[in-house]
Order: structure tokens, then sequence, then C-alpha cells
């Protein structure tokens, strides 16, 4: 009897472990696949030979992309714009934080302000109207535009301030006793104890940043000011198919080059790929404490 | 009532978040007037004539607004069921391993497309769906024919089902998983003890623990029954799908940007948002009562 339960659990055990393994191959595998077709030959790609490994291995698409201004404007862009954007969204968001980590004994104000944040979090004006206010400030065609709205990721505060709340207040009081003021105590104080969210939120916003085209397609009217995802969306995703009959379709799959398109996706995947596993730690921590609570 | 000695500190803190929402938020919403008008870019706000409730009206009587309407709900919520199921599925496996070393290397794996963008892994799914793709290529070893996956309106809202639940269930489990972790391990000794099996376990101790976090998920996904998913359809679709696969928020932006009707779409825009609004308050209310939720 006793046998025959460990050998049931055993079997479940080897089930649930192929399961895990073949998920976790289908989630990598589209991945993997682009990164072979990007080192494999053209011609080998056309006549559909490449599926787990690169045939005929080349770096030509890599080369070709080294050529490309274009490319490089665009990941410029899109570099200066997770700069810039991280920084904002950062500061912005830890200076929000701690006012609003404080009980309504000690910031009477806070409730107004919370529900002002939570408003503009859950209604818009939508598209348009958010459209035509960006351009009637002029940014069009300029990186702010592309900074700026985004400049308060609320979700981001609200998870900071769910955390704030979970310092002891011993803390607190210890601080005020030696004398220390409002921004003593969120800069030398409450951010120290935050790291892991402060990652995690840092990653949020980093991601969210370097993710983005659509802001990018609508916003700016010069490719050169496009950033990486609205470029790559523009050559490799957008193909206008207006009125194309089944037939030119296929005719204009076999035209593009697979492999230059694949070399550009696994360059601008390359940075999320770089920096994902150091904060990946941080960030299943973080979204727990600030979602999940009593 | 005593005297608030850092509120001036507190207010300053938020004043530059507060200004850049009201620049960039709140000041749009006044921008909803564009519905009531017929709004001229060149004449701007206030210029442009009024035409009260004409571009609702119109809007009624397109045939296109039933199939939006029809399109958003199936697609958000087929997104909203799989969504909800395939994470606790996959949380319980990965609950059931003891090997610390492989969870941790599965949980690494299937977080990853959650971070990477819906531009790059549209490329990637179309590249693989196309008809010289990799997928048509398994197909016709078994001696099918092509199937053009990405134009065919039979295969399109499957397709955005599936692929969503691929990028996104890995990050979905991290609730669960937290759940889980924080079930009393006496529980299950006491249970062994008592000759459960791992099935009587499951059933009798993991499933019930986990209720209340499946009923907060699943109230709270309400507010985004309007919410079919941009960023993925924009970069999956094309005319040939437009039946099956435009959204509302794929109209808005053809209408709007691409066809310069900001009245009609900025009516159809503010009919999601008003709806949508009452949908998450309506979501929040009832995760606060029932599973005694707060944002804040």
């Amino acid at each position: 009897m006793v046998r025959n339960i460990s050998f049931m659990s055993r079997t479940a055990d080897v089930m649930i472990i192929a399961i895990l393994v073949i998920s976790s191959l289908l989630c990598i595998f589209p991945i993997w696949y682009t990164i072979a077709v990007s080192f494999s030959d053209k011609s080998a790609v056309a006549g559909g030979m490449v599926s787990l490994w690169p045939v005929d291995f080349t770096l030509s698409s890599y080369k070709k992309i080294l050529q490309e201004q274009a490319f490089f404007t665009a990941f410029g862009v899109s570099l200066k714009r997770v700069f810039l954007g991280g920084i904002i969204n950062f500061v912005v968001c830890a200076m929000m934080a701690y006012p609003l980590s404080r009980t309504p004994k000690q910031f009477r104000p806070r409730n107004v302000y919370m529900w002002f944040i939570v408003f503009t979090m859950l209604f818009s004006g939508g598209l348009i109207p958010w459209f035509v206010t960006i351009k009637s400030y002029g940014l069009l065609d300029t990186i702010w535009a592309l900074v700026l709205p985004s400049a308060v990721p609320v979700f981001n505060v609200i998870l900071l301030v769910n955390y704030f709340r979970s310092i002891p207040k011993d803390m607190d009081e210890a601080g005020m006793m030696d004398g220390a003021g409002p921004w003593y105590m969120l800069l030398k104080i409450y951010l120290p104890l935050s790291v892991p969210v402060l990652a995690t939120i840092t990653l949020f916003s980093i991601v969210g940043h370097w993710n983005s085209f659509f802001d990018g397609l609508i916003l700016m009217n010069k490719q050169e000011h496009y950033p990486l995802q609205t470029y790559i969306q523009q050559l490799v995703v957008q193909i206008n198919t207006d009125n194309m009959t089944t037939e030119e379709l296929r005719q204009m799959a076999q035209l593009s080059n697979k492999t230059l398109n694949a070399a550009k996706i696994v360059i601008s995947m390359l940075p999320i790929l770089v920096v994902y596993p150091f904060l990946q730690r941080f960030f299943i921590h973080g979204i727990m404490l600030g979602s999940v609570k009593e | 009532m005593k005297k608030q000695p850092f509120a001036l500190h507190y207010h300053l803190m938020l004043l530059p978040g507060i200004a850049l929402l009201i620049l960039f938020s709140i000041v749009p919403m006044f921008g909803i007037t564009i519905a009531f008008q017929n709004f001229k870019p060149g004449l701007g706000f206030w210029r442009s004539e009024w035409v009260g409730l004409d571009n609702f009206r119109y809007l009624f009587e397109l045939p296109d607004s039933r199939t939006i309407f029809f399109n958003t709900i199936y697609i958000a919520v087929l997104k909203i069921l799989a969504g909800l199921g395939v994470p606790v599925f996959f949380a319980l496996l990965l609950n059931e391993v003891r090997s610390v070393l492989f969870k941790r290397s599965v949980q690494t794996i299937v977080y990853l497309p959650h971070f990477l963008s819906w531009v790059i892994l549209a490329g990637i799914i179309s590249d693989l769906l196309s008809m010289d793709g990799l997928m048509n290529q398994i197909l016709g070893w078994l001696g099918i024919e092509p199937i053009m996956f990405l134009g065919s309106n039979q295969w399109f809202p499957g397709i955005i089902v599936v692929s969503d639940v691929w990028k996104e269930f890995g990050f979905g489990t991290i609730v669960y998983l937290a759940a889980l972790t924080g079930i009393n391990p006496a529980l299950y000794e006491a249970a062994a003890i008592d000759g459960a099996s791992r099935l009587q376990q499951l059933r009798y101790i993991t499933l019930p623990s986990l209720k209340p976090t499946i009923i907060l998920l699943a109230t709270l996904s309400l507010g985004n029954v309007l919410n079919a998913g941009f960023d993925q359809i924009f970069n999956l679709y094309n005319p040939l799908v437009y039946d099956s696969g435009d959204i509302i928020d794929t109209y808005v932006y053809r209408a709007g940007l691409l066809q310069v009707q900001y009245g009609l779409a900025t009516a159809v825009g503010l009919l999601k948002s008003v709806i949508s609004f009452v949908l998450i308050i309506l979501s929040y209310v009832m995760a606060s009562k029932f599973a005694n939720y707060r944002i804040f």
C-alpha cells in the first residue's frame, strides 16, 4: 500500500516536471527560433531549413545593420528616452509616495491627493483629446513628448506607498526625535529601506519606456525621431496590406528580408534579455509586497 | 487640532507629480468636448461647430460599431477567462516541485515574454505563422495545406487569445505562488498523518486557500472587459481580419488619426472611458466587499 502511493506520487512528479519543461520550452522557443534565423543564411531561411539551429551560420545580417544609420538613430532615441524617462519616473514617484504614505493624522489632505491620482489612473479623455493636447503644447517631434505624458507612473506610486506604509512607525518616531525633516527621512531612511520595491518599479518604468512604440508612431512625424520600437514596428510589422490579394501577400512575404528583420528584433530584445535576470529576484518580492496585502 | 509641522514640505513633494498629472491627464479630459463637436483641428476647441449628440447618433447607426463592440468584449472575455485559469494551473504544478533550482529556472523562463514588447513578439509571431513560416512547414509535413493564419477571420481571435496567454501566464502565476507560499505547512503535515493523498491535499487544503485570491483577481478583471489589448492587435492585424479583430481602440486610432474623424473617434473613446470607469469602480467596490481588498 505504502509502495503504491509512492509509485503514484512518483508518476505524478514525472508528469508535472514534463509539463513544466514543455511549457518553458514553448515560452522560449519562438525567441530562440528568431535568434537562429538571424544567424542563418538568407536562402536557407527562405527554403524553410531553419528550425532550432542556424543553417550556414553567418553574421551578414548584423553587418548589414551596421550600415543602417536609421537603426542607430532609433536606438539612440530609445536610450535617451529610457534614461530621461527612467530618472523622471523615479524622482516623481519617490517624491509623491512619501507624503502619500503619511497617515491623514500626519498629513490631512493625504486622501484628497490619493483620490486625485487614482482618478487620473481610472479615467481618461481618450486617444484623440490626448493627442490634441500634446500637440497644442507644441511637444510633437521632441523627446519630451515621449517622456512627460507618462512622467507619473501612478501604479508604481501606489506600490511604493504601500511599501512605505509597511515600514515600522518606530523608524519614523526615532527619526523625528533626532530632528530629521521629511526630506532627510525620505532620502536617508525610507529609500534605502525600499531597495527591492525601487528595483521593481525602476524595472517596470525602464521596460515600459523601452517597449512603447505607439506614442512614437503618432507623436513623431519624422523618422529620425522614432524610438527603436516604432522603427521596428514600421519596418517589420506594419506592412501596408490594404487591398492586397492572398497571392500578393504571399509574394511579399517571400520578398521581405526575414534574416535582417530577425537580427533587428534580436538587437532590440537584447537590453531586456541582459538586464532582466539581474532584476528578476527583486521584482517577484516587490510585486508581492505591493499588491497582495492583508 | 495639532498643527501639522511638515505639511508644507509634503505639498512641495507632491507638486511636480500633481502638476504633470494636471497637464497630461486632466487637461485632455476637457478635450472630450470634441465628442460633441464637428471638430476641425485648424479651428481648435473654441471655434469648432457644436453638434450636440450627432456623433453618438451616427455611431449607433454605423454597422461597424456593433462589430467592434462585439469583438472587443468577445476577445477580452476569452482573455480574462484564459488569463485566470492557466496561471492557477501552472502555479499549482510549480508548487509541487521540490527542487528550488528547477523551480527558479522555470520561473525565469516563463516570466520573460512578459517583458518583451508586442512589436517584437508580433514580429516573431507573424514570421512563425506566415504562409511560408515554420508553422505551415510543420503542417506541410503532415500533409495539410498552408493556412493563412493572420489573414483568416476564423483563426484570428484564437491566435490573439493564445498568444496573450503565452506572453502573460508566467507573470500571472506570481500572485498565486505568493498565496501558495502563505499556506501554513502544518495543514499539510496534519493531512499527511491522517493519510490524505496528494490529490486530497490539493482538493481540501490548496484550492480552498487559493479561492480568495482567485475571486479577488476575477473581480478586478471585470474592469478590463473593454480592454482587449491595443498593442497586440494593432501589431498583428491587417484589413483582412477587421471583421473579427477590430476592437474599440484600433477603430478609434483608424477613424480618428488616419481618417481624421476626430468627433466620431472621440465619441467612441468617451463611451469606452465612461463604461470602463463604471466597471472598474464596480469591481473595486465588489473586491473590497467580498475580498476585503483596498488599493491603498
